[in-house]
């Protein structure tokens, strides 16, 4: 059943451009609809199933030689991001069907968001961490084409290539974290793998994994240092940036960690690691969000603080922590989509997203603003419990604060987490109270909009209404859906099924409440100074930041590239040709060195006689002058001088066929030189410098130098007989013939010899082709 | 004797490969022409020099000279015959249309 689930999206996605073709009146969002509502449904008629502690599952064989299955399974964690994913996407398809005009490429859009909702689905869905890995590329690749989907903006495709390189590296080094782990697990499901969690964290490979896996889950869900491709992200259509950087895509990497947080938790590194980055990032995400001046930019930011929080609470492991952390994470999706949805409703009605453009639109829009409030106050954890963000939020300082009670190792660490839990906090109050009162408080500023402001239409209000009313419901009965939806979800990250009652109300007297009024007095006072202390973010130089390292790794890699590049592949022959003799030189003598390889031995020699050293010295001597020549006449002498010399020495050492050959082929090569150098320049001398000649002398010396070495090598060391005795035996009586020589090139061996008249032929042909074919421009001149 | 020829084989190595990394057309030519030789006489050292009458089967005769290496040697002589001619017309047909046969100035442009 699972399968049909997935591939419902990517059937759709095909079948979408059939439709969009043949109906042109109606938006194609309303043929895409059904498909996110239909699967909400079916995910939601599994809940029963779930609640009994049973899992959903299906399995189909893929690659059956690899350990590869599609297996899917539905449990707790899988069910609340599946709800989301089909719940938020219906919600989104909605919301886009009036954002988008037609006039748009629907088609592309939809296809994008299918593909994106199908994968998603897949990496939540996935127990093969091979096909988990393959959904995961679907998403990195489905968001790159969503936040490049109007490819003619400059900030688009710059947005969209740093999410891709940057999730990509992650994605890549997930992959290299999931092939050790099916080593050490000798497994590829996720299920099996955490019944092995032992022999995982006992082998030596346990680090690598992990530090791999985390930097995977790290770059996708836009953790420090890898958040700054989400800021960038928010060039994508309102509808994206609402759907995969809020609620969706990021959290996948926030699903991995808990997926597997199974297997590590418990262990030192796991918590250092993940809940000191979470810290890291919450700090910083919420600090730099009271910053950006664009309303999708402070809403980027408090993604990722937001995100940096849930990991933080997963890093802790302990149920109450892991219990807040899923809360958080449905709720997050609720207030941060809601919001998205009206910033991309202001920035439709007002033509603008530039908070300082912005203010007072209240009267415009009221039910945008009203909706704005609730969100904004619910990311805030303004301390009324009708937000179901400050119910999250109260049990995250709940759970930072009972930390040192479970892990007493680091209790250095644990105690400044409370504190720093707090700062994020604040700051994230701050940006909360900026991003509301910013824009719909104060003076409208009606002469710097390109509209006049007005209500949007009811179908772009009806999925943050939707959003907006999850967000009061749970806040007021946080415990509807405790049991059913995320006690479930906690049972798969912690093991244990334990159903603990989320308290609607702490009373009064507890230290989180107390945190929690800090947090709002403190952030009131800083809200409503924001404008005295904002320049300081001016003076705090923009050099440290990650967006700079990343501009500076990506140019720099490029520079480095092509200056590598560029060395070496100057133009000029000489250099590669010495490049691959030297290379050839050193390779070559190291073999020789380490295998002890040369041998030199006097036992099997001919006698030496006078007439073959005296050619074979002439010879030398000949091709040695040829380099100092600067006649052309004389060149092709010595040059013949070399060629006749080897015919000799081919009569002396009795090979009469090869001594005439020898001597026609060069008998004609030295005519050939004689008719072409009469239409060559004059030969000159060499201009080069004296160190230029001494490398060119070193390199042909020293390869002249190996060749003799590799030739006494090898013939002092024989290992067997030659096989000529054969041809010796046989070539009359089987090939009829006395010349074995000759028996061998057309009978024994006559394949080459085909084939070397081929290569005459060819030559020819291209003799002809070069002398009588030229281009036009040729003949003009 | 193998010794000595080894010894002369790569002397003319040396000196085509020398040649091979001068600048002008011409000498890269001559160059490979005397790399040719060089391995020629290589893959002969290779087989064993002067054991015995030259192979063509004659009567009462036993020994001949190994004739595998001499094969091999005849279609290397007639292949880099062929590449050789091949590559002096290609030197003269360079010099006719750029006027040049220096090497490092038949470099392709930069946007190649």
């Amino acid at each position: 059943m699972l399968h049909i689930y997935i591939l419902l999206p990517f059937l759709a996605a095909l079948l979408i451009g059939l439709v969009a073709k043949k109906v042109y009146r109606i938006h194609t969002g309303w043929f895409v609809l059904p498909v996110p509502v239909v699967l909400f449904i079916l995910f939601i008629s599994k809940l029963p199933t779930l609640a009994e502690g049973k899992i959903v599952q299906s399995i189909a064989n893929w690659i059956p030689s690899l350990d590869i299955q599609l297996s899917f399974y539905l449990d707790g964690l899988s069910m609340l991001f599946s709800l989301l994913i089909t719940g938020i996407g219906s919600l989104v398809v909605l919301y886009s069907i009036y954002y988008l005009s037609k006039k748009e490429q629907l088609v592309h859009f939809y296809v994008y968001l299918l593909l994106f909702m199908g994968s998603m689905l897949g990496v939540v869905l996935s127990d093969n961490v091979f096909v988990l890995y393959t959904f995961w590329e679907f998403t990195s690749i489905s968001s790159f084409l969503l936040i490049g989907f109007w490819f003619y903006r400059e900030r688009s495709t710059y947005g969209a290539q740093k999410s891709m390189l940057v999730t990509v590296f992650g994605g890549l080094s997930m992959l290299g974290a999931l092939i050790l782990l099916s080593i050490a697990a000798e497994t590829n499901s996720i299920r099996e793998m955490i019944a092995n969690r032992s022999e995982i964290i006992e082998s030596d490979l346990f680090i690598p994994i992990l530090l791999l896996l985390l930097i995977g889950a790290f770059t996708k869900s836009a953790q420090f240092p890898f958040h700054s491709w989400l800021p960038d992200a928010m060039e994508a259509p309102t509808p994206v940036s609402a759907y995969l950087h809020s609620a969706t895509m990021v959290k996948a990497g926030i699903y991995l960690v808990a997926r597997f947080s199974l297997i590590f938790s418990g262990t030192d590194v796991f918590f250092i690691i993940v809940s000191g980055v979470g810290l890291i990032t919450l700090c910083l995400g919420s600090i730099l969000a009271s910053r950006q001046t664009d309303l999708k930019g402070i809403l980027a930011y408090s993604t990722i603080s937001q995100l940096g929080m849930i990991m933080t609470m997963l890093g802790f492991g302990n149920g109450i922590a892991t219990l807040a952390a899923i809360f958080h994470i449905f709720n997050h999706a609720t207030f941060k989509g809601s919001l998205f949805m009206i910033a991309g409703i202001v920035d439709h009605e007002t033509g603008t997203r530039d908070i300082r453009r912005l203010g007072g639109l209240y009267t415009y829009m009221p039910i945008s603003a009203t909706l704005a409030f609730f969100g904004a106050f619910s990311m805030a954890g303004v301390p009324l419990p009708i937000f179901n963000g400050f119910l999250s939020k109260e049990m995250f300082f709940d759970s930072s604060l009972k930390l040192e009670q479970t892990i007493g190792f680091a209790g250095a660490f644990a105690e400044w987490i409370p504190l720093l839990a707090v700062i994020g906090s604040i700051f994230t109050f701050v940006y909360s109270m900026y991003l509301v009162f910013g824009t719909f408080t104060g003076k409208a500023k009606l002469d710097q909009l390109e509209k006049k402001p007005h209500e949007a239409p009811i179908g772009m209000l009806i999925s943050p209404l939707i959003l907006i009313g999850f967000v009061v419901l749970i806040g007021l009965l946080p415990n509807l859906i405790n049991e059913s939806i995320l006690a479930p979800a906690v049972a798969s990250v912690t093991g244990d099924l334990a159903f603990t009652h989320l308290a609607f109300w702490h009373g009064f007297d507890n230290t989180p409440l107390h945190m929690s009024l800090v947090v709002v007095a403190v952030g009131t006072i800083l809200a409503l100074t924001l404008k005295r202390w904002q320049p300081i973010y001016n003076r705090v130089p923009g050099k440290f930041s990650t967006d700079r390292i990343y501009q500076s790794i990506v140019n720099g890699l490029l520079h480095f590239s092509s200056k590598l590049t560029k060395f070496y592949m100057t133009g000029s022959l000489r250099l590669y040709t010495s490049i691959i003799l030297i290379f050839l030189v050193v390779s070559t003598s190291i073999f020789i060195y380490v295998t002890d390889g040369f041998k030199i031995s006097f036992d099997d020699l001919a006698p030496v006689t006078w007439p073959e050293v005296l050619v074979g010295l002439v010879m030398a001597v000949a091709a040695i002058a040829t380099i100092w020549m600067t006649q052309r006449i004389a060149a092709i002498i010595v040059i013949g001088v070399v060629g006749y010399g080897l015919s000799l020495l081919f009569v002396f050492f009795r090979a009469p066929d090869l001594a005439l050959t020898q001597l026609i082929v060069e008998t004609i090569t030295v005519a050939l030189f004689l008719l072409c150098f009469a239409h060559l320049p004059k030969l000159q001398k060499s201009d080069k410098k004296p160190s230029e000649k001494l490398v060119d002398f070193v390199i042909a010396v020293s390869t002249g130098a190996l060749l003799t070495i590799v030739a006494i090598s090898a013939h002092s060391s024989k290992y067997f007989e030659s096989i000529s005795k054969y041809f010796v035996d046989n070539s009359y009586k089987l090939g009829g013939g006395d010349n074995i020589v000759n028996v061998i090139l057309v009978d024994f061996r006559g394949l080459d010899t085909l084939f070397e008249i081929a290569v005459l032929g060819l030559a020819a042909l291209g003799i002809i082709a070069m002398i009588k074919y030229r281009d036009k421009g040729d003949m003009n001149q | 004797m193998e010794i000595l020829m080894s010894i002369l084989a790569g002397t003319l190595f040396a000196a085509g490969v020398y040649l091979i990394l001068q600048k002008q057309l011409l000498k890269i030519v001559l160059g490979t022409a005397l790399l040719s030789h060089g391995a020629h006489l290589f893959i002969l050292t290779m087989g064993k020099l002067n054991r015995g009458k030259p192979p063509i089967l004659l009567e009462g005769v036993k020994n001949y000279t190994d004739p595998l290496p001499q094969a091999l040697i005849l279609t290397s002589i007639v292949i880099s015959f062929g590449v050789t001619s091949f590559l002096l017309v290609l030197a003269y047909r360079t010099y006719q249309s750029n006027k040049t046969d220096m090497m490092d100035q038949l470099r392709g442009t930069d946007d190649e």
